[in-house]
This record gives C-alpha cells, structure tokens and sequence, in this order.
C-alpha cells in the first residue's frame, strides 16, 4: 500500500519536473541527430547488403547506448534529490511521520523510479528501432529482451543511486553512480581489449567489473539481442567487444544480477532505516 | 524521536499505547515540522490526499477540502506549492498535521513563518482542538503563546527536564498583594476567609484559589471597603510563565 503510494508519488514528481523535459529533449535530439546521419549513410557508402546490416546494427548499438547513458544519469539524477535531497530539505519529515515503514517508503522510490526508468527505455528504443528502420531497413532480432535488459541496466544503477543517497548528499550519490557507471563501462572496455590481444589478466578486468556492478554486463546482453547473430561471424568478433554483443547472457548471471539488486536494495533500507532525518 | 525520526541514545518510547519503532503507534498522529517543506511538485489538495493515504486513513474528499479551509488556504487549494510562501506552507503543514484525525498533534514551532493574525488563528485551532479532546503537543519558545493554550507545560534545559507540571503548579498558586489601612479584626477575618493571609505592616498577601473565578477578588475588595478599610493598593501576584522560564533556566530558586 504504502509501496505503491510512494510509487506513484515519485512517478508524478518525475513526471512534473523539469529533468523530465531534459530527458525528452535530449532523447528527441538523439533520435533526429541518429535519423539524419543513418539516412546520409546508407547512400553514401556502396556496401554489400550484408556490410550495410553490419553497419546499421553496429551504429544502432552506439545510439541505444546513449540512449542507455541518457536514462542512466537521467534516473541517476532522479534518484538522488528525491531520497537525500528530501531528507536535507525536510521534505521527509512529515512523511516518515505517518505510519509507514521506512524501507517500503524507499522500495516505493525504487519502484516508481525503474518503472519511469523502462518506461523512457522503452519509448525511446522502440522510437530509435522505428528510426533504424526507416532510414537504413534494419529491424533487431530481439527487440524486447534487448529493452528488457537495458531496463535492468536503469534499474541495476538506480540501485546503486539510492544505496549511495542514504549516505551522502543528492549530488554527489548521483555524481559518484554515474562515474562508477562509466568506469564499469571502461572496464568492459579494457577487458575486451584483453580478449583481443589474448592477455587473460586483462580480460579479467572486465569480468571482475561486470560481476561488481553488473550494468555493463546487462548492456553487452541488450546489444546481443540488438543484432543479427550471423553479423559476428561476418565480423570475425571473437571475445567480448565495446561495439558488439558476443554472448546472450547466462542464466547465471541474470540470477547474479537480481541477487545483486536485492543485496544493495536491502543494504540501501537498513542505510535509510538507521539514517536520522 | 517520538515520531521515530531520530534514533535514541537509550531508552524507549511507547506512543499511543504502542512501542515507538512500530510504524502503527504514528497511525493517531499528527506532525507540524519545524522546518517544514512539502513536495513543491504537488498541488496543496494533492499533499493533503497523499497524506490521508499514507496515514490509511479513510477522510472523505470534502472533509480534506474543510481542512484546507480551517488554516485558510480553501481557496488555494488547485495550486502548486512550489508557488506558496513559507507562511501558507506552514498553514499547509497544519492541514497535513490535522487531516488524517488523528489523536495526538506534535506541532513543532507551529507559528514560526506566520503573521501576528495567523499567530491568533493557530491559538484558536489548538483551542478547538483541546475543545475536541485532541491531545496536542506543542513546542514553542513563544512564552505568551504557551501560557495561553496548555495544560501542561514542561520546561527543557539542554535536553533535560527542568520543570514540568500543570500551569499553577510551575506558577504556583496565585495570590493578592494589598496596602491596607485601618484594618480591623473583621476585615482580617474577610481575607483569612478568601485565603491564607500573610501581614508585613500595612502591607497583606492573601493566597487565591487555583480554580479563582474573577469574582473573588472584586468581592473581597467591595466587602473590605464596607468594613471601612482604606485600600491603597491591589496587585494580582502572579509571577508570568516567561518570569518563571528565566528562572529556571538561570538556576535562581522557585519563588
């Protein structure tokens, strides 16, 4: 009850404020910046139907990721004010004053925010494959397991945002998320760097990483389902790679990744539990 | 600490019959914030529904809008509190701390952002609220507005209790200090009959009673001067809460 009132309450104040027209805005610009250049590409090069499909999975890939980059700081950023940035203003006061259990107050927050978090992810995907499809005929195989996973990704890094916003002021826990979002990234980077030149120490970096904090890990499964899987082989793609999805994700680690959210999300209501407001 | 905002260092409190930490003993409770912020993105009506609903409390539409109206914001009640003054949102805080029934209201500084006639409509709420038996708590360094609406008052001193009890018994009892002449064996019988009377020369203190009505006095003074008394003088001697505050606090001793 109080989950769900909670829920809806942070609905409307991302809905109503202004990060929401940011998110829009640069989502639109995005959208018609990735529509402009596909439709200048696709004339301009003179590629075999089977390069041309590589290409339109490998640039659809690059948008989604700053779709997913987009949703992340936008959650991020969402995250933060509304946990900490209540507790500083007083905001939190009258509410934590009524009979409600502080970390139903805060899975409320959590919930309300993965569900404006997939709901952008899915509106703004569905939006760049329809873009995709138009301008350069290329249509993902997975589509909805690909958007799923991404929704994961938004939903593994608010997590870790709200973690973060029991501790320290709004800013900063949105600050530090993103920057551990990137460095994950970059792991995953270096990581499949080591794939390539066959350095395991190397490779490990981005396994490790993804094990940490699980949201590059997510990515690299959406990007999987994005693309055509006979494209690998077209590319000659062995090991992990920033540009390609490689693998679809194991079981396994789809279970590590709840665990994972329910272990920081538990960890995140005993921090708010005990916080004094 | 009472509402489970702050941890205690020791101890533990019940609240409404109910162990402090269990999220059901807020249920009957009202709280007014002393810094007190509502979610700027919704409208007043809005803030007062979310609060009916986090309280589980089943107060019809209208009876929320009535709530609005009793702190004065009826005819705000479709805009933005982002848009409000700190004074309406303190008015907002009001309806929030009243909405939801409750048993015991804990009003924090509840007329620190408001104006002196705001002051006398909050004084009048609490009034009507002790009316409906409605326990309220209220904390405030405004002395006059204290004296004028508790029961019970409790002073603190860096956290601990440095007095505490009903008016009279912090003011202790009330008495009348009159300059008298020509007092006669039948006049000091008239005041022994009132109270307790203490005698320095012409000077005389008669104790009052607690429950005194605002006829004793006129009548003891109307009856002394047709005993051919001459009065000089006739003081109400009760010492202000605010007198007895700084008493307390600069460690003098209880008069």
């Amino acid at each position: 009850m109080t989950v769900l009132t909670v829920a809806g309450l942070t609905l409307r104040e991302a809905s109503r404020r202004k990060v929401l027209r940011a998110l829009v805005v640069l989502t639109l610009a995005l959208l018609g910046l990735s529509a402009w250049g596909f439709s200048r590409l696709s004339p301009q090069l003179d590629l075999t139907s089977g390069e041309s499909r590589l290409v339109a999975a490998q640039v659809l890939n690059l948008v989604m990721f700053g779709l997913s980059l987009i949703a992340a700081l936008g959650t991020a950023f969402l995250a933060g004010p509304t946990l900490s940035g209540e507790v500083e203003s007083g905001m939190a006061l009258a509410v934590l004053a009524r009979p409600v259990r502080r970390a139903a107050v805060l899975a409320g927050k959590w919930l309300g925010l993965v569900a404006f978090g997939s709901a952008f992810v899915a509106l703004a995907g569905v939006a760049e494959f329809v873009v995709v499809q138009l301008t350069l005929g290329y249509w993902p195989p997975d589509p909805v397991t690909g958007l799923l996973l991404l929704a994961a990704q938004t939903a593994v890094l608010l997590t870790l945002t709200l973690l973060l916003a029991t501790v320290v002021s709004p800013m900063a826990s949105g600050i530090v998320a993103v920057g551990l979002f990137g460095a994950t990234w970059i792991a995953g980077v270096v990581g499949s760097v080591g794939d390539v030149i066959g350095n395991e120490g190397v490779a490990r970096v981005g396994t490790v990483s993804r094990v940490l904090l699980p949201t590059d890990g997510l990515w690299q499964g959406a990007m999987y389902s994005f693309q055509d899987s006979s494209l690998l082989r077209l590319a000659g793609v062995q090991g992990t790679s920033p540009f390609f999805g490689t693998a679809p994700l194991s079981v396994a680690y789809l279970a590590w990744v709840v665990v994972w959210v329910l272990l920081i999300g538990g960890l995140a209501a005993l921090s708010y539990q005990r916080r004094d407001v | 600490m009472l509402l489970g905002l702050v941890r205690p260092d020791a101890g533990e409190v019940m609240l409404l019959g109910r162990p402090g930490p269990d999220p059901r003993a807020r249920e009957e409770v009202g709280y007014l914030p002393e810094l007190f912020r509502y979610q700027p993105w919704l409208s007043a009506a809005e803030v007062l529904a979310l609060h009916v609903r986090l309280a589980r409390a089943d107060v019809p539409e209208r009876e929320q809008r009535d709530c609005l109206a009793l702190v004065g914001l009826a005819a705000r009640a479709g805009d933005r509190v982002g848009g409000f003054s700190k004074g309406m949102q303190q008015r907002l805080g009001l309806a929030v701390a009243l909405v939801a029934r409750p048993e015991l209201v804990v009003l924090d500084e509840p007329t620190s952002a408001l104006d002196p006639v705001g002051r006398v409509d909050v004084r009048d709420l609490v009034l009507d609220l002790k009316a409906r038996g409605v326990a309220v708590l209220l904390n405030s360094h405004l002395i006059g507005e204290v004296e004028r609406v508790c029961d019970r008052v409790v002073i603190l001193d860096e956290g601990r209790v440095a007095a505490s009890g009903t008016l009279a018994e912090l003011l202790g009892q009330r008495e009348l200090r009159l300059r008298l002449g020509a007092v006669t064996a039948a006049a000091e019988a008239r005041m022994a009959a009132t109270g307790a009377v203490a005698r320095s020369g012409d000077a005389f203190t008669v104790a009052l009673p607690a429950d005194e009505d605002g006829v004793t006095v006129p009548r003891l003074v109307a009856d002394l001067v047709a005993l051919g008394v001459q009065v000089h003088a006739v003081e109400p001697g009760r010492i202000t809460l605010e007198e007895r505050l700084l008493g307390i606090l600069r460690h003098e001793e209880a008069p």
